[in-house]
């Protein structure tokens, strides 16, 4: 049964991950505009990230 | 030669927002400067790209990012200097129409916190149940002695602080209900989650074979589930309500004492300010015509169709519009006297009068919570007197009866449905704001229209067509090309949809308060009341009308009317067809309100009616036990808004009929009323069945629990399918109503009386 000494705290480490990332997706907006990332991955040419530099 | 259609409607409250934008913007702590529009009008997904890159393309921009779910914007720049006005600029330029908005007083920031909130506790209670099953999974595979101690150890490890945390709604609202005296669902809720926790950690210390942490987590993350919709539902009506008003949030121009003008925000508005008001523009706020003569349109006020001459010392309200000439406007203080604060005082009167709803869901839960505790009473007692007083085998029975009658599937019966429902409903143009409609929409049994802008379409129509000749719908044009009087859009839209060319008449002069004088070669045209143009008065038909006078030629009469929205006979037909009573409660005048009546085919009609009396006849059939769906858009029509059993108001509507309405609906046909009462009854049904397939199913299980053969295995099995079943059949709802009907349906007005044929099917 030493086994489980291995199982359970990977398991829980496994779904704890899962659930930080969500919470990390949720605080990083990603949830705030569904319908306008549904429709982004239309956008067809890539824009790069604009960020000027700083004046 | 100018042409009608370049005249910009009048009516239309979304002018460009001239203000400045630099109140609204906000300083990140970096400090870098951030703005957030509201564009109602980005409805296409391309749009996205198009306003982001123009404005990322502006010099100083540093990031412009859209949310299309909230039809927001937000820019961000980092100098100083940069003037936020060239966004509003920009967005104007591509064909949008954008406010600047301050997510600090809309309550939508409120909205989506409390969203994330709820979200938050539903991801934590997912991830606990899904682990704490996994452990419970193996106890009841057969785990034995140290390791099933084990198993428990590490649920409950993981069951108290998400009850801790996932559970506060719950609580919160139950310590709020008991502290007044009152049960609802939240109290037997709290109960069985705690008190299984708590006998489960008891368990877990004595080296116990059986522990509730599954169930009670497991029941916590459905029911956050049902709260998570019915939050989501509520969210997206406000922020779409939000977005239309922002539309009317209007500016003013002011001039100051040395006379110079400047554009500032109605909300900065104040009393003894004097306000220029453009023709064609709307008053910001209540005041007297200090100069100027014009005539203005106070339909959105009164209910009444015709426009009125407005001259010095004239009285004039927020909401009228400003037609024919320009109006300088001393602001009166907003106090007790003004008519928008008499509105608000009855409707405040009458939302106070109103007895509270009591929805379907609470009316279950008055007698659905004590009855558990109850059983859960009779269950303790009942063992104890069976086993000798053996209190461990009697709490554990009574907690398994607590957790089996556990409202689970109940608390997703009804807002797994709705939120269905008002998803369908929102993508066809209605905002449903609040669920409690659904429920109230669906037991409506008399429909009270608002004549102007509800059953009409609130802009005068062209009406002695066929009596007319060409040439003189032609010249009549001619004159009325530039005026944005209504009576003159409407001969220039008749004259339009005739494809009758405008003749070209020289020096067109608009006389405000009486109309339009031209020269044709070296004839003079005149084209306007009957006063002006020295025509004798005959009887009064009650329609506004213009008159046409060509030199010593005989005049024209143009007669004009508030033409009907096109589908609101075979609304109205329909309705009373299922059964309704029908009527209309105008302020406007008896002959036009008459001959909508008869139009429509309704007996029953008041012309004449102050907000007051709507308000009292309202009251009176309530009183009555009539249960009054009031459909209505003017400010004079607020109060009775309030006091009805439910309401609606078209986009249209005033701010404040907005405001006070409980559903809106979107475009020019009155069809909306029938397909969100159809929608609802459809809704209603469905939770009903929802409720029955709930309390069925408790009803099964509570007599084994009360014999004790329930273990945490089968309470799992019992809450898990039963939740499952209520949420298929809630789905059913887009199954009864296919979109592409619905679509389809909505879409051809002309396809009517044909209405509720998706309802039939669905039934």
């Amino acid at each position: 049964m030493t086994i489980l000494l291995i199982l359970i705290p990977a398991a829980l480490v496994l779904g704890a991950l899962g659930l930080a990332a969500f919470m990390w997706s949720l605080r990083n907006g990603q949830f705030d505009d569904l319908d306008g990332a549904a429709n982004r991955i239309l956008v067809d040419e890539d824009r790069p990230k604009i960020v000027k530099p700083r004046e | 030669m100018v042409t009608c259609c370049a005249i910009g409607p009048a009516l239309d409250a979304g002018s460009v927002f001239a203000g400045d934008m630099m109140p609204w913007v906000t300083q990140r702590p970096d400090g870098s400067f951030e703005l957030e529009m509201m564009i109602p009008g980005m409805t296409s997904p391309q749009t996205i790209s198009t306003v982001e890159e123009a404005l990322e393309g502006l010099p100083g921009v540093q990031f412009a990012r859209v949310n299309f779910t909230g039809k927001r914007l937000v820019a961000g720049w980092q100098d100083a200097a940069f003037n936020p006005n060239i966004i509003a600029e920009k967005l104007n330029e591509l064909g949008f129409i954008s406010r600047p908005f301050d997510p600090r007083d809309s309550g939508l920031k409120a909205d989506d916190e409390q969203s994330r909130t709820l979200l938050r506790a539903v991801a934590v209670s997912g991830f606990a149940a899904a682990n704490i099953m996994l452990l419970s999974v193996s106890v009841w595979s057969g785990a034995e002695g140290s390791t099933r101690d084990l198993f428990h150890w590490i649920s409950a490890g993981i069951a108290l602080p998400t009850i801790a945390y996932a559970g506060r709604p719950f609580f919160r609202s139950a310590v709020r209900a008991l502290s007044s005296g009152q049960f609802n669902m939240d109290v037997p809720i709290s109960l069985a989650v705690c008190l299984a926790a708590l006998m489960s950690l008891y368990e877990t210390f004595n080296h116990g074979e059986v522990a509730y942490f599954d169930a009670s987590v497991t029941l916590l993350f459905f029911l956050l589930t049902g709260r998570y919709l019915d939050h989501l539902m509520r969210a997206r009506a406000r922020s779409a309500v939000s977005q239309l008003l922002s539309l009317s949030a209007s500016s003013a121009m002011v001039v100051d004492d040395g006379g110079s003008t400047r554009i500032i925000a109605a909300t900065a508005l104040k009393p003894e300010m004097k306000m220029l008001v453009a023709a064609g523009e709307r008053f910001a706020a209540d005041g007297i015509v200090l100069s100027g003569m014009s005539e203005v349109d106070r339909s959105l006020i009164s209910g009444e169709s015709n426009p009125e001459p407005a001259r010095v010392g004239t009285a004039v309200h927020a909401g009228m519009v400003n037609l024919t000439g320009p109006l300088t406007v001393r602001l009166t203080a907003a106090g007790q006297d003004t008519f928008l604060a008499e509105v608000i005082r009855l409707m405040v009167s009458a939302e106070q009068s109103q007895s509270r709803f009591v929805r379907i869901a609470d009316r279950l839960a008055r007698v659905y919570s004590p009855a558990v505790h109850i059983l859960a009473g009779t269950t303790l007692a009942g063992w104890l007197l069976w086993t000798g007083g053996n209190w461990h085998v009697s709490l554990m029975t009574a907690i398994a009866v607590l957790i089996i009658t556990c409202p689970c599937a109940l608390g997703l019966a009804v807002p797994a449905v709705q939120t269905v429902a008002s998803g369908l409903l929102f993508r066809k143009g209605v905002m449903i704001k609040d669920g409690a409609v659904f429920e109230k929409l669906s037991g409506v049994d008399t429909v009270v229209f608002d004549k102007t802008g509800t059953l009409t379409k609130g802009s005068l129509q062209l009406a002695n067509l066929p009596g007319l000749s060409l040439r003189d719908l032609a010249l009549a044009a001619g004159l009325a090309a530039t005026s944005r009087h209504p009576l003159s859009r409407a001969i220039c839209e008749a004259a339009k949809s005739l494809g009758v060319r405008p003749v070209t008449i020289d020096n067109v002069e608009e006389l405000p308060g009486r109309g339009l004088r031209g020269m044709l070669g070296r004839k003079t045209v005149k084209l306007g009341s009957r006063l002006w143009c020295e025509v004798p008065e005959s009887t009064d038909r009650g329609l506004p009308e213009f008159i046409l006078i060509r030199g010593q030629a005989k005049p024209v009469f143009f007669t004009f009317e508030d033409e009907l929205r096109d589908d609101a006979a075979a609304v109205i037909a329909t309705l009373k067809a299922q059964g309704l009573k029908v009527e209309i409660l105008s302020g406007d005048r008896d002959v036009a309100v008459r001959r909508t009546a008869l139009r429509l085919g309704i007996e029953h009609w008041q012309a004449g009616v102050t907000p007051q009396q709507k308000l009292a006849y309202i009251q009176s059939l309530r009183d009555a036990g009539r249960k009054v769906l009031v459909v209505g858009d003017g400010l004079n029509d607020a109060p009775a808004l309030a006091a009805g059993f439910t309401s609606m108001a078209p986009s249209s509507a005033s701010d404040i009929g907005r405001t006070v309405a409980d559903t809106i609906f979107m475009g020019e046909s009155l069809e909306p009323v029938l397909v969100a009462r159809d929608v609802a009854r459809v809704t209603q049904r469905i939770s009903i069945e929802n409720f029955v397939l709930a309390v069925g199913y408790n009803a099964l299980a509570v007599p084994l629990a009360m014999m004790g053969f329930v273990t945490p295995l089968i309470a799992a099995i019992a809450m898990s399918t039963s939740s499952i079943i209520v949420i298929a059949n809630s789905l059913r709802l887009t199954i009864s109503i296919p979109r592409h009907k619905l679509t389809a349906h909505m879409a051809s007005e002309k396809s009517l009386p044909a209405i509720p044929h998706f309802v039939r099917r669905a039934a």
